[in-house]
């Protein structure tokens, strides 16, 4: 697993977080690697989540889901989804190597951030 | 692998606690995380089953200041080490930089360390890791049983078992009451972010 950023790209990924999540009120989305780094973290200003567990616990979540799908015959499970009361979390796999894990409230409804979810992702691999 | 980020000069580095079940892992985090606690930000993460062992992992990260610029963020894991969870811990070696083996210096569980250590060589070779280019530090833990007339492995005997061929640094330590626990800790912070210090621009 390598991989590189330049500069460039990481403002470039972190511009689309800001304009496509946080601008329509995701509070938290961070951008990690499988083995739990994060690369890029973007947030509107409220959210104070320990965000390097976060990455930790995701990465581990999906690598446990990901061998739960392949038990069921599935190659991969490409998104989670987790509700809370106040607070909901959702997972979605970028490529082979990364994860967009968004934090969002009763505010934003899970239709509508899948679907900029999904624009995002291409936009990502684009970038 | 380490993730350098040019743009917010942070180095997040990944160190692995490795070794057998009931071995000492998770005390070695406890302690650390009790000693450092005014320099954590966060709390210690433990996933845990209801026998209080470890399941999934445990994460600790902390910041150790700067390196050429570049601010240095250590992150502490370790593995369930019952036999049963080798996909587990296959999954926490992803992206390791640097482990720590934590052997058991008792008598009965020598078994257990060479098939551990072997283990571990066998699962970082599914990331395409070699266990020689590795920085690994080896700890053989619970001297303190000494005392109570617990049957111990000598340390030349866990040498010659696990680090005969390895050749890597290595302590005899007491996790539970911290003896050597953050020599160990240290020792493996500064050969991993020496094996990373290439990529600080």
């Amino acid at each position: 697993m390598e991989y590189n950023f330049t500069q460039e790209q990481l403002d470039k990924v972190e511009h689309i977080l800001v304009e496509d999540l946080i601008n329509v009120g995701v509070h938290c989305v961070i951008l990690i690697d499988m083995a739990g780094n994060i690369i890029a973290r973007c947030d509107d200003g409220h959210c104070k989540h320990d965000v390097y567990s976060l990455a930790a616990l995701g990465a581990g979540n999906f690598g446990a889901v990901n061998a739960m799908a392949q038990i069921v015959g599935e190659d991969e499970f490409s998104l989670l989804f987790h509700k809370g009361e106040n607070e909901s979390m959702h997972f979605s796999k970028v490529n082979g190597n990364f994860l967009l894990i968004n934090i969002f409230g009763k505010d934003v409804s899970l239709g509508f951030l899948r679907l900029k979810v999904a624009e995002v992702i291409n936009k990502l691999r684009g970038a | 692998m380490a993730f350098i980020n040019l743009k917010t000069k942070e180095l997040q580095v990944k160190v692995v606690y490795y070794g057998p079940g009931r071995g000492g892992k998770t005390t070695n985090l406890e302690f650390i995380n009790s000693k450092f606690r005014e320099r954590i930000k966060s709390e210690m993460v433990s996933i845990k089953t209801h026998g209080d062992r470890t399941l999934f992992f445990d994460f600790l990260p902390f910041d150790i200041g700067k390196i050429k610029g570049y601010d240095i963020r250590i992150q502490l894991y370790t593995v369930p080490g019952q036999v049963k969870y080798n996909a587990t811990r296959r999954l926490v070696l992803n992206g390791v930089d640097g482990i720590v083996f934590v052997a058991d210096s008792m008598m009965v569980r020598r078994e257990k360390n060479i098939l551990s250590l072997k283990s571990l060589q066998e699962n970082l070779a599914t990331h395409n890791k070699d266990i020689f280019k590795m920085p690994l530090v080896l700890q053989y833990n619970k001297r303190d049983l000494q005392e109570q007339n617990i049957p111990l492995l000598s340390e030349n005997m866990l040498e010659n078992d696990l680090n005969s061929r390895l050749k890597v640094p290595s302590f005899s330590a007491s996790a539970l009451s911290g003896e050597n626990v953050i020599p160990t800790m240290k020792r493996i912070i500064s050969a991993t972010v020496k094996s990373l210090q290439h990529g600080l621009k």
